[in-house]
Order: C-alpha cells, then structure tokens, then sequence
C-alpha cells in the first residue's frame, strides 16, 4: 500500500514552472530516495508535502485519503538547511519543538531524555546551541525531527556535516526506523547511500519525475549486457561467436587476462557462460550492472540534451 | 496548549529573562529619577567657603549696598589700588571690583577683575545690586513723589485661570501646562515603544530566518501563528516594561521627595514638574498655588486616559510590528533593512513631530486629522486625550486604527508567509507585493 501519493502535482513560481505534473508513489514501511539534481523541484515537492505551501493544481493522498492539515503532526522533517535557536539551551529547546509538534511537556521530556541517553549526549541538556560542534548539533536537530515519532519522516540530505562514523550510526537509526514501521522519504545526492538505503527512487529533472520505481527494477532497467571476463593466460584465447556476444575489449594482465564483452539481446547468462568454458578457463564472470551514480548522471544529462 | 500561546510564552519568557532586559527595566527610572533628583540634590550643596571679593570703591557710595551672600563676602577695600594687588596678589581674594567714578553719569567705571573666569552668580549678584541702586537713583532725580510706589503698582503679572465646564454645568480648573506635560510623556512612551517592540519584532523574524529554523518550524505552525505569536510576545513585553516602569518611578519618585523631606504623594510630584518646568508663576510654592494644581491635576480622568494609553499601545504596535514583521521576513541582511525601514521611521518622526504642534492647538485640523489617520493617530492622539476630546472621535479613530492594523496583519501574513522561504537576492517591494498574490 502507498502511505503517501502525489497526482499531478503542479507548482508554479513567478515565472518559473517549480513542478509539472509530479506523481510520486511512497509504499508504506519503506525508504523513499527522492533524487534529482540541484534546483530540480525536489525542495518544493518536499514542502507540498510538509504542508509549508500548496500546490497549484494535484493532489497529495496521506495513509489513502486527501491530505488534511492535521496530517503535519504525522511527519518528521529535517531540512537540508539545518538551523536551531542559537543561544536557546538544547533540553529547552527540544521539548518546545516537539509541543509545537503536538507533544505534551511531560511526554516530551521523556522521551528527549531517552534519546539523550540513547545518544549519550545528556551532559549537553544544558548547554547553549551554539557552544556545540556543527555535528553535535546535527544530532540534536535528528532527535527533534524524529521524537513525535511520526509515521512519515522526510530527511532531506541527513548525511552532509557528518563525520563517516556518525554518518554510520545516523543510516543504522534510519534503517531501525524503517524496520520499526515509518515511512521514509530521503532525498541526497550521495547515490551510494541510496544503493545502500533506499528500496524505491523518483528521480527529478528540469521539474519531472524522469524515472521512478524499485531500486533493483530501475537498475536491471539500465543494465548494458556487457560482462567482464578473467581468465588465465595460458587456457585459451576468446574468440566472439557473433550470435552470442562480441568482444569490447582486452587487457593481459600478470598471467590473467580481462576481457570485457558484450551480449547480444535474448541470450541468456547461461547459454554465454557454457559457451564462454568452452572456449577457456574462466576466474571470473561480472555483469557490469550500473551504479545508481551512472543512472543518475546518465539520465539526467540524457534528459538535458534531448531538451536542449 | 495551542500552538500560538506556546510561541507566545516562548517569545515572552525568552525576553523577559534577558539581562538586558532587566538592566534597562530596573535601571531606566533610577536614571529618570536621577535626572530629576540629581540636580536638585547638587543646588542644595553649599560652597566650601565664602569666597572673599574686594571693592575698591574711589566713590565710596557703592561699596556699603553690597551684602554678604552664602558663596560670597564682600571686603570695602580703603588702602591699597587695583594696580598695588595686581603686583602682589593676595590668594584669599578671589575678586576685585573696582568702581573709579560715577556710575549714573559713566556706565563703564565698574570694573570685575579675577585671576580666575568670573562666575555668572557673582557677576548676577553684582549686576542686580548696582543696578537696582542706580535704578532709584535715577528715578530720585526726576524729583517726582511717590514715583517708586506707582511704578511698583503699575506692575501687573497675570495668568488666567482657566475652568472647564461640565456637561451638568460644574465647574473644574484646568490646566493646559499640565495637559499638555502629559500628554507629551504619552507621546514620547508610545513612540519610543512603537519603535524599539517593533524593531525587536523584526530582529525575530531575520533571526529566525537567517538561524533556518523556519523550516522546521514551519512544518509544525502556521506561518501566521508564528508571526502572531511573536508579535503578541513581544507586545506583552512592551506592556511589561511600561507597567513596571510606571511603578518604579511612582515608587522612586515619591521616595526622593519623602527623602527631600516633602510630603510624598504623587500629586506632589506633579507639582514639583510643574515647577520644576516654570510654567506659568506656580513656581512661588504657595499653599494657594498647590490646592490649584491639586485640583486640575483631580480634574484629570487618568482612568480613562490610562485605558486609552493601552489601546493606542496595542493597536499602533500592532500595525507597525506587523510591518516590521513583513519587512524581516524577506530580508536576510542586517544592512538591508535601512532601505525599507527608513519610510517608516519618516512616518513615524512625522508622527511625533505632529504631536508636539498638536500641543499648541489640540483641537485644530493637524490634531484632528493625524489623530484619525491609523498610521499617526497613536502617538498624535496621546497629546489630545488629556484635553477630554468628544467620544465620537475617540470612538471613530479608535475604530480605524483597529481595522487598519487588521488590514495590514492580513496583508504582512500574506508577505511573510513567502518571504521567510525566500533566500538569495534582496526582493524589490514590487516583487514582496506580488507574494501577496500567491496561493
């Protein structure tokens, strides 16, 4: 089921056109990757959702019916622009953005005091933002989006101010909230973390949705037929059948050689694989599938030019 | 608790617990009530001793008139010359005046020598003692009799006293002077505030813009509550401050004169600025003169001045503070707010500066029509309310401030509901005003 859905959704600015017509499908209990290059519409389909403006013409469905404004309460966001009262002390400042999230003082509370625990961060409950690092405060700023427990959390760039140790424990929290039932909605240009975390994308161009769909579905989308092949020197040469598959290219290297081919359409691995030890002693045999880091740049240079 | 009244005790608590708020709370009267006192207290410090001035009168006949004062002493010099002490100065003495002639017939044959600059009292005290002696002198000469006595009868001092009456006919002293002192503190209280409250709301807005917290913070408030809430915030501090302020100067006031040894009342201390001001002849003291200003100072209705004072206040903030609020919202400099502050501030110069002309003629067309127009009424209107204006005008301007400070609520909302999202470029006003279009 789809926690959250968007038709057609249309924004437009003075004179430039922020979304044409986006529909974007969240199932529920999964993460989302919202993808697309900078000023590509993502910022202004996040703040559709987050009810922070409206939208021109579409619709926006929560858990299967219209959006509702009381809907906000159900959503954590982090913004890509972090920011936090500066000279506000951290405890203080928490348990007001989480009443203004529809929490109770006391509920609040204690529930900061878990995380703070959880977190080992308690000794800072006390401390002015401002005398904490950036990365401190990027935490801080993790608690407060998360501590109303919504069921739809939407991480706009979560990792950038992160040291690669940090930035592990932020995906594990993110990937145990998944596990714990929310829906996420993640939107970065980090294209590894998306492989790593993601199980649906819609990437966003030029104020389209230009591809959409499950993660491994859209990569076996893009896939190339082409393989690379090692083997050892010695057991034989590879000559291309021209009905199976044709060589790219060759490299020798200490006793082995790589040999990179391509398939040709309606042959299956099998078939190329028996046909390939026939011909030699094979290491190793690789699809090159591509990374989503080449499906993005791929696509999005793809859908420039053809525009242009 | 609603998410307006949470950012409205959050606002307020945040700023009330400020040092600098306290400081300029508790310390803004002592300053006031120093001001007043501190002067005062000093003139009633004597010199340390009686400086000795010298007369070297060659006449003789002007020496005698000159008495001893509490600063000064006056020695008839009879052996040495001017030019004897000009070779050894004598360091007790701390002038000469030396007469050669006839003052009557050669004005310019008294001279004040010192080694030192001659202090304004003293050449005063001398002025006045010459003067006055050559003064009948003079009127001696026109051997005219008891020309002294119809001289001193044909002195008239007037001042009329003024008396309102009454819808049922009763009679009350009024007090223009009065009037008009307080009306001008009401001014001067409500402009100040209009401006400090009202920046303070736009230093919120920016900040909290600049800081990106608005993000986040928009995706759990309204835009509008967020900007009433701390408009609202803000104003309860505003009225926080006065209020204390007027006790803590009613307090200090009536403490310094009952340590000056007066009755301490606050009547009294009206009296005491009365004076103090040298309106009219109050200054004499006498008993007679304080029944009167005890009774114009009765004849004024402070309830009803003071329920006016905080409805001009809420409304006049309101409208500005919601300007002020619009304008933060779409800058992110500091440096850009001059542009789009300065016709404010010019409004609101225009504003004081037609209440203080107002003072002259409170019911005048200037007074009526800047206390009807929204944008001046709260600070012209403050100098007319001491001078009991009909109900109807309070009534219709009362209404217009109210619905215009709506109207541009309404409309900043409007502005700041874009312009807290808007980074980048400075937005020229044309483009601020297209975001009012904006759904």
């Amino acid at each position: 089921m789809n926690f959250l859905e968007t038709e057609d959704v249309v924004k437009q600015y003075a004179n430039h056109l922020a979304l044409n017509k986006v529909s974007i499908q969240v199932p529920e209990g999964k993460v989302f990757g919202l993808l697309g290059p900078n000023g590509a519409g993502k910022t202004t389909l996040i703040r559709i959702i987050n009810r922070i403006t409206a939208p021109d013409s579409g619709l926006v469905r929560f858990n299967g019916r219209e959006f509702r404004p009381e809907d906000i309460y159900q959503i954590g966001y982090l913004p890509e622009e972090r920011g936090l009262y500066k000279k506000m002390k951290v405890g203080e400042q928490a348990i007001y953005l989480a009443q203004l999230k529809g929490l109770s003082y006391q509920e609040a509370r204690t529930r900061l005091t878990r995380w703070f625990e959880k977190f080992d961060i308690m000794p800072w409950w006390n401390k002015k933002l401002e005398e904490l690092s950036k990365g401190m405060q990027q935490k801080i700023q993790f608690i407060i989006t998360i501590i109303h427990e919504p069921k739809l959390l939407i991480f706009d760039e979560p990792f950038s101010g992160f040291d690669p140790v940090n930035a592990e424990l932020l995906k594990k929290e993110i990937l145990e909230l998944k596990d714990a039932g929310h829906t996420i909605i993640f939107s970065t240009h980090n294209m590894s973390s998306v492989e790593e975390i993601c199980d649906n994308i819609a990437l966003i161009n030029r104020s389209q949705v230009v591809l959409s769909g499950n993660v491994t579905e859209v990569k076996s989308r893009f896939r190339t037929n082409n393989f690379t092949i090692r083997f050892h020197t010695g057991s034989g040469k590879l000559q291309p059948i021209p009905e199976l598959f044709s060589l790219l290219a060759e490299k020798d290297l200490a006793g082995t050689s790589e040999v990179r081919i391509h398939k040709e359409p309606g042959i299956t691995n099998s078939d190329l694989l028996s046909a390939l030890a026939g011909q030699t002693e094979i290491i190793s045999f690789t699809e090159e599938i591509p990374s989503m880091n080449d499906i993005f740049i791929n696509t999005v240079s793809g859908t420039n030019t053809t525009q242009a | 608790m609603n998410k307006i009244g949470l950012i409205i005790k959050r606002e307020y608590l945040r700023r009330v617990s400020k040092k600098s708020f306290l400081l300029l709370t508790f310390f803004t009267p002592f300053l006031f009530a120093a001001l007043v006192f501190v002067p005062l207290w000093l003139s009633t410090i004597k010199g340390d001793d009686a400086k000795q001035v010298a007369i070297i009168d060659a006449t003789g006949k002007y020496a005698p008139l000159f008495d001893d004062t509490e600063e000064y002493t006056f020695i008839i010099e009879k052996g040495s010359s001017l030019e004897e002490y000009r070779q050894n100065p004598d360091k007790e003495i701390f002038a000469f005046l030396n007469i050669t002639g006839d003052l009557l017939q050669n004005p310019a044959a008294a001279t004040l020598y010192s080694q030192k600059q001659i202090p304004m009292g003293l050449k005063n005290t001398i002025d006045k003692t010459l003067s006055e002696y050559l003064k009948d002198e003079k009127l001696a000469s026109y051997n005219i009799d008891n020309l002294k006595q119809i001289i001193e009868e044909s002195k008239i001092d007037f001042n009329i006293k003024t008396i309102k009456w009454d819808e049922d006919g009763s009679e009350k002293s009024t007090s223009a002077e009065v009037a008009s002192i307080l009306g001008m503190i009401l001014t001067f209280i409500i402009y100040m505030f209009i401006i400090m409250y009202g920046a303070m709301v736009m230093q919120g807005v920016m900040e909290e813009k600049t800081n990106r917290i608005i993000e986040v913070m928009i995706s759990s408030v309204k835009p509008f509550d967020l900007m009433m809430g701390k408009i609202i915030g803000i104003g309860f501090v505003g009225l926080t401050q006065v209020f204390l302020w007027g006790i803590l100067t009613t307090v200090l006031v009536s403490g310094s004169l009952f340590f000056f040894g007066g009755s301490a009342s606050p009547e009294e201390m009206m009296t005491a600025q009365v004076a103090a001001q040298g309106m009219g002849d109050m200054a004499t003291g006498s008993s007679d003169i304080s029944i009167q200003v005890q009774e114009i100072i009765n004849s004024i209705n402070f309830k009803m001045i003071g329920f006016c004072f905080v409805f001009y206040f809420i409304g006049g903030y309101l409208l500005y503070a919601a300007l002020f609020a619009a304008i933060g919202s779409a800058l992110e400099q500091q440096e850009d707010t001059q542009q789009f502050m300065t016709p404010i501030m010019l409004l609101m110069a225009f504003s004081l500066y037609a209440g203080i002309y107002s003072m002259n003629n409170p019911d005048g067309p200037l007074a009526f029509w800047c206390s009807m127009i929204p944008f001046t009424s709260p600070i012209v209107m403050m100098v007319r309310l001491p001078f009991d204006i009909p109900a109807w005008e309070l009534a219709l301007s009362f209404a217009l401030l109210f619905a215009t400070s709506l109207f541009i609520v309404w409309f900043s909302a409007k502005i700041y509901r874009v312009g807290i999202l808007m980074y980048g470029k400075k937005p020229s006003i044309k483009e601020m005003l297209k975001w009012v279009q904006y759904k």
